[in-house]
């Protein structure tokens, strides 16, 4: 089954990118009062079972997809 | 063999995409070690090792986060079990950013908060002089020693900050108004719990010669040179 995982930076840290895309949005004159650039990665795995695929999905965010001290992450399953 | 002619081993790691790993290895030897480079694919540190240096770079092209790869190289799984026997271990800039994605140094490093690679000599204050790594410095003392990075805002929450400069581990900080980066409380090098692993986002290996201006990196990497040579002395 297909999953996607949304990383992106907790709340509070500093997000320069995230700012620089406000600013450039402020230019081309969108009123956004906040942008925040994260990332987000597609998985293909051989199980089918969610459940599985959750708990395999959490391990491989907090050992590798993800720095658990300054992002955070959800996991979503295609056609869910 | 643990030393030739009384010069430590200071063995250099060499990750796919590091670059200052021939300069770390040259000043190394400048100050009396015998600085060899390991590949990233070995399982193991050379017989004798005193120290181990994770040098400059770019390693797996700072895919996904820098260091985020290096870390699960099978030599790492080497200088992590080293590390946690007590053994010296020096990361510079990319080297940082990999014992930090290792959870062998505290905080993270996030991309500069100016978004722009900083490549220019910093002034810099020793925080603490008491470490393996900042022995030949006296607390207080001014450096100046080149940064160039893309990725050196060292991040830790208040809690965090708070625990390590209670417990001295902030050894080096950029000087007042001059933090190239963004990182939180001027932070520019930190040490472990048990001070025998030390990361630096400026690069000492890069001032050990009057010819490129300050030799003040040499007084780090002396200071690592003489506590590799101490442990070895102890270890005999």
């Amino acid at each position: 089954m297909r999953a996607t995982v949304l990383v992106r930076p907790k709340p509070g840290i500093l997000d320069p990118q995230g700012q620089a895309v406000e600013t450039s949005l402020r230019h081309l004159g969108f009123e956004v009062a906040d942008t925040r650039v994260g990332r987000l990665v597609d998985v293909e795995l051989q199980t089918d079972d969610r459940d599985e695929a959750r708990a395999l999905l959490e391990r491989m965010c907090e050992q590798l997809l993800t720095n658990p001290l300054i992002e955070s992450y959800e996991i979503e399953f295609a056609g869910a | 063999m643990s030393s030739v002619g009384g010069r430590p081993l200071i063995p250099v790691v060499v990750f796919p995409g590091s670059n200052d790993d021939r300069d770390a290895a040259r000043a190394l030897e400048l100050l009396g070690a015998e600085a060899p480079r390991v590949w990233h694919t070995d399982e193991s540190l050379p017989a004798g090792t005193a120290a181990v240096v994770l040098p400059g770079g770019f390693s797996y092209g700072d895919y996904l986060r820098c260091g985020a790869i290096a870390r699960f190289s099978p030599i790492m799984r080497a200088v992590t079990t080293f590390a946690n026997d007590g053994g010296l271990v020096l990361g510079i800039c990319n080297g940082f950013q990999i014992l930090t994605e290792a959870g062998l140094l505290p905080g993270a490093l996030r991309p500069n908060a100016s978004l722009s690679f900083v490549c220019r000599d910093v002034p810099l204050t020793v925080a603490a002089a008491d470490t393996p790594f900042t022995s030949r410095c006296e607390a207080g003392q001014d450096l100046t020693i080149p940064v160039k990075h893309g990725d050196g805002c060292w991040f830790a929450d208040e809690e965090l900050l708070a625990e390590l400069e209670a417990a001295d581990q902030i050894a080096l900080r950029y000087a007042e108004g001059a933090n190239p980066n963004g990182a939180v409380a001027d932070v520019a090098g930190v040490t472990n719990a048990d001070g025998n692993v030390f990361g630096l986002m400026p690069h000492p290996e890069h001032a050990v010669d009057p010819l490129l201006g300050s030799t003040d990196g040499a007084l780090i990497l002396g200071s690592l040179v003489d506590a590799a040579r101490l442990s070895l002395a102890a270890a005999v």
